[in-house]
């Protein structure tokens, strides 16, 4: 690419990016501004209330921003993020940025080890399914993969937890670190145990999207005119397969994997639930029923950039991979 | 041409698929019917028809990749022995190879090169690949192209390149110049006309008896599902040495005979009419032609029609 077309590349990029995140926060700001909840009567209580002075009241409504403009609120938080300043978080007391920092890498790790796991799985079992449509193995996970589908992700969080952490006990029932052990005593082991399970469910239902998708795109791949001819020139199902379909099947699989990042980021907020796992996705639930509008809000713009970033990387890397776009231009 | 080692023969082949029709019920849908082709050592012969009428299927029949719901009946014989599946597969590729109709039958994200080496980085099959390049005037730089870079001119050339991996024995084109002007299409031809020169049978399968006649050897007529006519190239110089009227009724609507064309279509194979299947449009046609049609030996060719 020419660096004036990679400059425009990225400037495109940036302001689509600009104006995702803009949507977005909006989107979601008024949404908690035309929300029943009370925020003082959610975060202090209905008899606490009661017990209280107006005075009192008065400033409790100052700190939740009650009464003011929404346009004006969002405006105002809107300026100071974009300087820089995310806010202070109204129920942990503490900057947002730092709050999402911490609850960022716990979620990560659930949200790592899922995305891996289902890509990689997903995408074995979509070929090996794909290769020979109607055969047994492909029944057998096409028949799975439907079933997964269509599995809520927080019942079957249930069923593994009551599985593996109420019948068989080798695995915490919930949180990310064991109860009554000083931050300074948790162990990486310690970590890892507790995220087994919301893992392992958050990448069961990711696989089942990436192996129907892959599978479909190979069935196409196996019907085409060019894994015809390499037939006709006798190659074996083992050298189509390496030659020809692995080529043709990866660049979709990069963009479905990218864009499932989404799905996954989706999925952990149900799963964090089931599980406590304090993670971003229970932050966001908490945000939400607590009317804790910066925190919301930082956390629906840093998911946004994921997901957008996600998308990018799929792009950026189609281009890398895809011959026809890097050698060709785009759209030759 | 007697004396010649018989490549290829066919006898009574057909192709059906299977179809749900309203629902459940299974039925045949018979595209190829009887279709008979003999190939000799280092002859041309090509099957003519009209556009969609299953002759494809004659060149995944001969090689075995028929879809899965298609049924092949009758016998093909290679080399004078059956072809089994068990020796299609080992052939394939090697001694009978296809040459596909164009540049979408190459895996679009395969390097032209290693593609037409099938994945293999052996010193003996680049060398060879090299050797075949060269022969074709294409530069070895093509060899690093994907087939999307590939111009017009190339196109036929790298397609060719790809059956001369094995030692060809015999070669289907399956219409190999669609859509190219003539001075293309002769330039294509030339190609198969030179490796039957070497010795290979190839079997032509097109749709334009033009093209047909100013390469092949013989020309196999197919009408409907079943091959009408088998004649020599040098029977089309005139209409009364052909045998079958649809050979004849082709013969007049090429464009130096005055491109008279007679009434009708082809009938579709569910509505195919008892006997002969051109009895419809043909002038001749009486009771003789509802019962079997055998095709019979007729002054040096063969023809599927009673009145001959």
């Amino acid at each position: 690419m020419e660096k004036k077309e990679y400059l425009i590349f990225i400037g495109k990029h940036v302001v689509r990016m600009l104006l995702l995140l803009f949507f977005v926060s909006a989107t979601a700001f008024t949404l908690i501004s035309v929300s029943p909840i009370d925020p003082l009567q959610a975060n202090v209580g209905q008899a606490a209330l009661g017990s209280m002075s107006q005075e009192q009241i008065a400033k409790l409504q100052a700190y939740w921003g009650v009464g003011k403009p929404p346009v004006e609120r969002f405006f105002a938080w809107a300026w100071d993020f974009f300087r820089g300043d995310m806010g202070v978080s109204l129920l942990y007391h503490r900057p947002v940025a730092e709050v999402i920092g911490v609850k960022l890498v716990n979620s990560l790790w659930l949200m790592t080890i899922a995305w891996i796991l289902s890509g990689i799985v997903g995408f074995v079992l979509g070929i090996l399914s794909g290769i020979r449509e109607g055969s047994l193995l492909d029944r057998m996970i096409k028949g799975y993969s439907l079933l997964i589908a269509s599995t809520p992700a927080f019942w079957l969080a249930l069923v593994l937890l009551m599985i593996f952490a109420v019948w068989l006990k080798v695995l915490p029932i919930g949180l990310s670190v064991p109860i009554g052990v000083e931050a300074s005593g948790v162990t990486i082991a310690d970590r890892i145990q507790h995220a087994i399970l919301p893992a392992i469910t958050l990448s069961i239902t990711g696989v089942a999207n990436i192996t129907l998708h892959t599978r479909e795109k190979m069935i196409e791949i196996m019907e085409s005119d060019y894994v015809l001819f390499a037939k006709a020139r006798g190659e074996s199902t083992y050298s189509i397969v390496k030659n020809h379909a692995l080529r043709n099947v990866i660049l979709p699989a990069i963009t479905l994997q990218f864009a499932s990042i989404s799905e996954i980021f989706g999925g952990s907020v149900l799963v964090e639930q089931v599980f406590s796992y304090p993670g971003l996705g229970q932050a966001a639930v908490t945000a939400g029923l607590g009317s804790d509008v910066p925190l919301l809000l930082g956390i629906t713009v840093i998911s946004a950039m994921f997901v957008f970033g996600g998308n990018l990387i799929a792009n950026i890397l189609y281009g890398i991979i895809d011959p026809r776009i890097r050698r060709g231009g785009a759209g030759a | 041409m007697s004396e010649k080692k018989v490549v290829l023969d066919i006898r009574n082949f057909s192709v059906s698929f299977e179809q749900y029709e309203r629902g459940f019920q299974k039925t045949g849908l018979p595209v190829i019917r009887n279709l008979d082709v003999t190939v000799h050592e280092g002859e041309m012969v090509a099957v003519v028809g009209s556009s969609g009428s299953g002759k494809s299927l004659l060149a995944h029949g001969i090689l075995g990749i028929l879809p899965y719901n298609a049924t092949m009946g009758g016998e093909i014989w290679y080399e004078g022995e059956l072809l089994t599946e068990k020796r299609q597969k080992m052939l394939r590729g090697n001694e009978i190879v296809l040459v596909p109709q164009s540049v979408a039958f190459l895996d679009p994200l395969m390097k032209i090169g290693p593609q037409i080496c099938k994945g293999k980085k052996d010193k003996a099959s680049k060398k060879r690949l090299d050797r075949i390049f060269q022969g074709y005037h294409l530069k070895e730089e093509v060899q690093q192209l994907y087939p999307f870079e590939l111009s017009g001119g190339m196109n036929r050339r790298v397609l060719v390149s790809t059956a001369l991996m094995g030692t060809p024995k015999l070669v289907i084109a399956d219409e190999p110049t669609p859509g190219l002007h003539m001075d293309m299409v002769r330039r294509v031809m030339s190609h198969f006309r030179e490796l039957a020169d070497q010795g290979a049978g190839v079997l032509l399968i097109t749709h334009d008896l033009e093209q047909a006649l100013e390469v092949a050897d013989r020309v196999v007529v197919f009408y409907a599902g079943t091959t009408v006519e088998d004649a020599a190239t040098a029977d089309f110089q005139s209409e009364e040495k052909l045998r079958h009227p649809y050979s004849k009724a082709l013969w007049r609507a090429l464009p130096q005979n005055g491109f008279q064309f007679i009434q009708g279509t082809q009938p579709y194979v569910k509505e195919l009419p008892k006997g002969c299947p051109f009895g419809p449009r043909c002038e001749d046609c009486n009771g003789e032609c509802l019962g079997v049609i055998p095709y019979r030996e007729v002054e040096g060719g063969r023809v599927r029609c009673v009145h001959a």
